[in-house]
């Protein structure tokens, strides 16, 4: 294609979905930060922070060619095709009517939260330095291949694309397998290696601040008309529906998770809305062009409770996936992969037929067979970088360090200072020069 | 009677509170403090910007017991609370004249 082909229209609503789906990733930090104790928000808001710089100096650096690149086999781009971005910025580096450009920043974006959602499963605990090593290398074991499988499609970007795209044809329309299902398996796999925080089970541990829980998912919730609704690469109608179903699927699993949590726990709580919301969000993901409205209602109203429902199973079985990446996630990643097989519906813009609209059951194991292939080379490969990590640099940071709050111990800041009594002494070095008091005098 | 009065790391509260109930004790009031003794405080730093905090996060306990428990009800806390590193906290017990249990007017031993 050349640069006559670039639709104005088109161009535009990627730029925005692109810059819409990077927001999404503060979002999820304050979506985690509100979860965890007082004591340790910076480090979780941190964990997706770190990550936008990461993986935003990978992708350009190697990412997209490794996930856009001329597939070598289907498993893997050429990471030499677009390294540095140089070679997409070219006028005629189109992709449907978009520049490749604003498409690989698109994607950029998609690849910083799918890493950044693992943070939630390794809330207090994680040395900082080991989730910046293992985000990288995540990212270019796990990440970059499983997005290409998925997301490259032959003659978009490159001639070649990956195996689940292209020879399976499984349906994951922004990200359900490669984002969601990977995402979750790998938090379990990482947690698992990392062992359970202090006093799991035992201590109290409470969410710190619920209305910042609410910010981010609702930040989250914007940002997944972007996520959803970019994907379609177009202002068009399958933009549409995808945006349609993107708010009709959260809706009704917000309604599903506070139903589960009024007839098991009494109460509508506020933490359910937040999370029906997110689960929603997930189930919907891989289907959002592919089922009518409808279609996403009852992909929400699955993934909500589907997701309260697995929830519960981290204390039964003893895990300490702190944040619920695998109940939402993984769980409801998977609800949406495989509803596809039963709702997808001919009249969308994707045109499959699931059983319900008389598909047969083809579809459902195509679907369950990607969502499978991903989810075992994510839990095994995640597994062996995070007991490499544990062997080598260390991966949990001292019980010292975790019983007083991690945000000290590696970040040298604390989330919040409402004290009235001067409990600090300030010390600018270059300005003033505070004579420090004798340690015996300290002590006394 | 007794006041006893523990200042300890807020990490081993619960786990104090779940001994001392084992022991048999049903009340206790707790709140949160700041202070130091040998251990030093923490750095943090603000854009380049050092500040030492010399107050330490604690938990402080406070329980009335009768004369007699009051040795175990020590024990208890200190065994629970000892984890051997600095800033493990004190115990102290000073003796109470008199409790009056405001609901019955009780005095002494049975108000408490």
């Amino acid at each position: 294609m050349t640069a006559a082909d670039v639709s104005a229209g088109d161009t535009a609503w990627v730029l925005i979905s692109a810059a819409l789906v990077l927001m999404m990733t503060p979002g999820l930090a304050f979506f985690y930060g509100g979860m965890v104790r007082a004591k340790s928000v910076l480090n979780m808001v941190m964990m997706s922070i770190v990550t936008m710089g990461l993986i935003g100096v990978l992708w350009v650096l190697v990412g997209f060619s490794l996930v856009f690149g001329e597939s070598i086999g289907g498993v893997i781009g050429n990471p030499f095709d677009f390294a540095g971005l140089t070679a997409i910025m070219s006028p005629d580096a189109v992709v449907g009517g978009v520049p490749v450009l604003i498409f690989a920043g698109f994607q950029a974006a998609f690849a910083i939260i799918a890493v950044a959602l693992v943070s939630g499963a390794v809330a207090d605990r994680m040395k900082f330095s080991a989730w910046v090593v293992f985000a990288i290398v995540w990212a270019l074991l796990v990440y970059f291949p499983a997005a290409h499988w998925v997301f490259a499609f032959d003659d978009s970007v490159s001639a070649h694309g990956g195996f689940i795209a292209n020879t399976l044809g499984a349906i994951d329309f922004a990200g359900g397998t490669a984002i969601h299902i990977n995402a979750g398996a790998a938090a379990l796999a990482l947690c698992l290696v990392l062992g359970p925080r202090m006093g799991f089970g035992k201590t109290p541990m409470r969410p710190h601040n619920l209305p910042l829980v609410m910010l981010g998912a609702a930040l989250l919730w914007i940002g997944w008309f972007g996520f959803n609704a970019g994907s379609a690469l177009g202002a068009n109608g399958t933009a549409s529906l995808a945006w349609v179903n993107t708010l009709a699927a959260p809706a009704g699993a917000l309604l599903a998770w506070l139903l589960a949590e009024r007839i098991r726990d009494g109460k509508p709580t506020s933490l359910g809305a937040a999370s029906g919301i997110v689960a929603g969000l997930v189930g919907i993901t891989p289907a959002a062009a592919s089922v009518s409205p409808l279609g996403a209602i009852v992909i929400g109203i699955l993934a909500g409770v589907g997701s309260a429902l697995a929830i519960g199973l981290k204390t039964k079985l003893g895990y300490d996936d702190s944040l619920d990446v695998v109940g939402v996630h993984l769980v409801a990643g998977l609800i949406g992969t495989l509803a596809i097989g039963f709702l997808a519906d001919p009249a969308t813009p994707t045109g499959a037929a699931g059983l319900f609209y008389g598909g047969g059951l083809g579809l459902f194991g195509t679907q369950a067979v990607s969502a499978f292939i991903v989810l075992a080379y994510s839990f095994l490969v995640t597994g062996l970088i995070a007991i490499v990590l544990k062997k080598t640099m260390g991966l949990r940071v001292s019980a010292k360090a975790e019983s007083a709050g991690i945000d000290v111990a590696e970040h040298a800041e604390s989330g919040y200072d409402f004290s009235q009594v001067p409990y600090s002494a300030q010390n600018i070095k270059s300005t003033i020069v505070i004579p420090a008091p004798q340690k015996e005098e300290a002590s006394k | 009677m007794k006041l006893i009065t523990a200042i300890l790391q807020p990490a081993v509260l619960t786990e104090v509170q779940v001994a001392l109930a084992q022991h048999g004790i049903t009340g206790m009031t707790v709140s949160e403090c700041a202070g130091y003794g040998r251990q030093n405080g923490h750095r943090e730093v603000y854009r380049g910007a050092e500040y030492t905090i010399d107050f330490v996060a604690k938990a402080r306990l406070e329980l009335l017991v009768t004369d007699e428990a009051s040795e175990a009800v020590i024990r208890v806390i200190t065994d629970t609370a000892h984890t051997g590193n600095v800033g493990d906290g004190k115990i102290w017990s000073t003796p109470a004249d008199d409790i009056v249990r405001i609901r019955t007017g009780e005095r002494g031993d049975a108000a408490l």
